[in-house]
C-alpha cells in the first residue's frame, strides 16, 4: 500500500515529537487521523508546503510549551489543529468566526441526527 | 418514536455527539472540502491507510484471551462489556458490548451506518465503506453475496446472522481460533485478529499469513 505521507510524517517527525511507533504515526482517537490527514490532503494539493506546516506546528507547540501546557505531548493534535487553523487563517482560507459557526452547526447536527442515520452539516437544525 | 413529546427535545434520547474538538475538525474539512482544496475520497485513502494505527485496538487482545482462556470466554459469552472491562478496556461512552460468536455452524457479521456507535476503541478504525448506507442495506438482503465480494467465500450450509448495533449495543464478533495455533501465546494469538474478523467482514489471519 502506498503510503503518501511518509515523507511528511519523516520530516515533520524531525522537527517535532508526533506520537508514532516503528512504522509511522499513530492515533488515539479517530478525529487525529482525520486532522492528520487533512494536513497531509492540504500540502498534497499545494495549499500549503511541508516546511510551512511544520513551522506553524512548531510555532503552536512552542507557544504551547512555553504557557505551561504540552509537557507529555498528550495534546499534540490538538496543537496540531489549531496550527491548521491559524495556517489556513494566515492564507485567508478561513476565518476563525467562520470555523467557529462551522464547529458549532457540526455539534448540532450531531445532536441532531439519530442512531442509524450518518451525521450529516445538512441535520443542523439552525442551518 | 412517535411524538406525543416531540416539542420536548430533551426528552429525546441524543444519540449522536462530537466533543468540541471532533467538532472543529469536522469544521474544518468541511470549509476546505466546499472550496475545492481537499477531496473527501483522498481523504479517506490517507485515513484507511492508517487502519490499524488508530486507538488502542483492544478487541484483538479479548479475542485472544477467550480463545486461550475457557473461563473468560465463558465470561465474555454472559457479559461482554464486564469481560471487555476486566482488561482495563472501558468505552468512552459506556457502550453495551455484547459478543458474538462463530461456529463451524454459523458466521456473525456486523451492519452499522456509522453513527456514534462504532467502538472503535475495541476495534479500530471503521472500514470506509463501513458507513455507506448501500452496504448496510446489502448487507442485510444479501450477507454471502458481500463477503464473496471481500474475498470470504463460507460453506452454503454455514448460517449467517446479521447483526445491525443499535444506539446501546455493539457486538464483537468472536472469529473462530484458527488451526495450527495450539500452543500460542495470546500475544500472538492477538496478531491473528483483525479489525475486519471482529466485524465479521473476513476471518482470523492463518498462522502462515502472519510467519515472520
Amino acid at each position: 500500500m502506498s503510503r503518501p505521507d511518509v515523507e511528511l510524517a519523516l520530516a515533520l517527525a524531525a522537527n517535532t515529537p508526533i506520537p508514532r511507533d516503528a512504522d509511522g504515526p499513530v492515533f488515539a482517537e479517530p478525529w487525529q487521523a482525520q486532522a492528520f490527514a487533512l494536513v497531509v490532503a492540504l500540502q498534497n494539493k499545494g495549499v500549503f508546503t511541508a516546511q510551512e506546516w511544520a513551522e506553524a506546528l512548531g510555532a503552536e507547540i512552542r507557544e504551547a510549551v512555553a504557557a505551561g501546557g504540552c509537557k507529555d505531548g498528550s495534546d499534540y493534535y490538538e496543537r496540531w489543529c489549531e496550527a491548521l487553523e491559524h495556517l489556513l487563517i494566515a492564507k485567508g482560507l478561513a476565518s476563525h468566526d467562520g470555523v467557529d459557526a462551522r464547529a458549532a452547526a457540526w455539534e448540532r447536527a450531531a445532536e441532531a441526527t439519530p442512531h442509524g442515520k450518518p451525521i450529516l452539516l445538512e441535520n443542523d437544525p439552525e442551518r | 418514536m412517535s411524538g406525543h413529546d416531540h416539542h420536548h427535545h430533551h426528552d429525546h434520547e441524543h444519540d449522536n455527539h462530537f466533543t468540541p474538538i471532533e467538532a472543529r475538525v469536522r469544521a474544518l474539512e468541511s470549509l476546505m472540502v466546499e472550496k475545492g482544496y481537499v477531496d473527501p475520497a483522498a481523504l479517506d485513502v490517507i485515513i484507511d491507510t492508517y487502519e490499524t494505527k488508530v486507538g488502542p485496538r483492544n478487541g484483538a487482545r479479548v479475542v485472544a484471551k477467550a480463545w486461550s482462556d475457557p473461563a473468560y470466554a465463558a465470561r465474555l459469552k454472559q457479559d461482554a462489556t464486564a469481560a471487555i472491562a476486566e482488561l482495563g478496556y472501558t468505552g468512552r461512552q459506556g457502550e453495551h458490548m455484547v459478543s458474538v460468536w462463530n461456529t463451524p455452524d454459523e458466521h456473525n457479521m456486523v451492519v452499522c451506518t456509522l453513527c456514534s456507535c462504532y467502538p472503535w476503541s475495541v476495534l479500530g478504525l471503521p472500514p470506509v465503506w463501513y458507513k455507506s448506507p448501500p452496504y448496510r442495506s446489502r448487507a442485510v438482503i444479501d450477507p454471502r453475496g458481500v463477503l464473496a465480494e471481500f474475498g470470504v467465500t463460507l460453506p452454503e450450509a454455514k448460517r449467517i446472522r446479521v447483526w445491525d448495533s443499535t444506539a446501546e449495543i455493539r457486538y464483537l464478533v468472536i472469529p473462530e481460533r484458527p488451526a495450527g495455533t495450539e500452543g500460542w501465546s495470546e500475544e500472538r494469538l492477538a496478531d491473528l485478529v483483525t479489525r475486519d474478523a471482529m466485524i465479521g467482514t473476513g476471518l482470523a489471519r492463518q498462522p502462515a499469513e502472519v510467519a515472520a
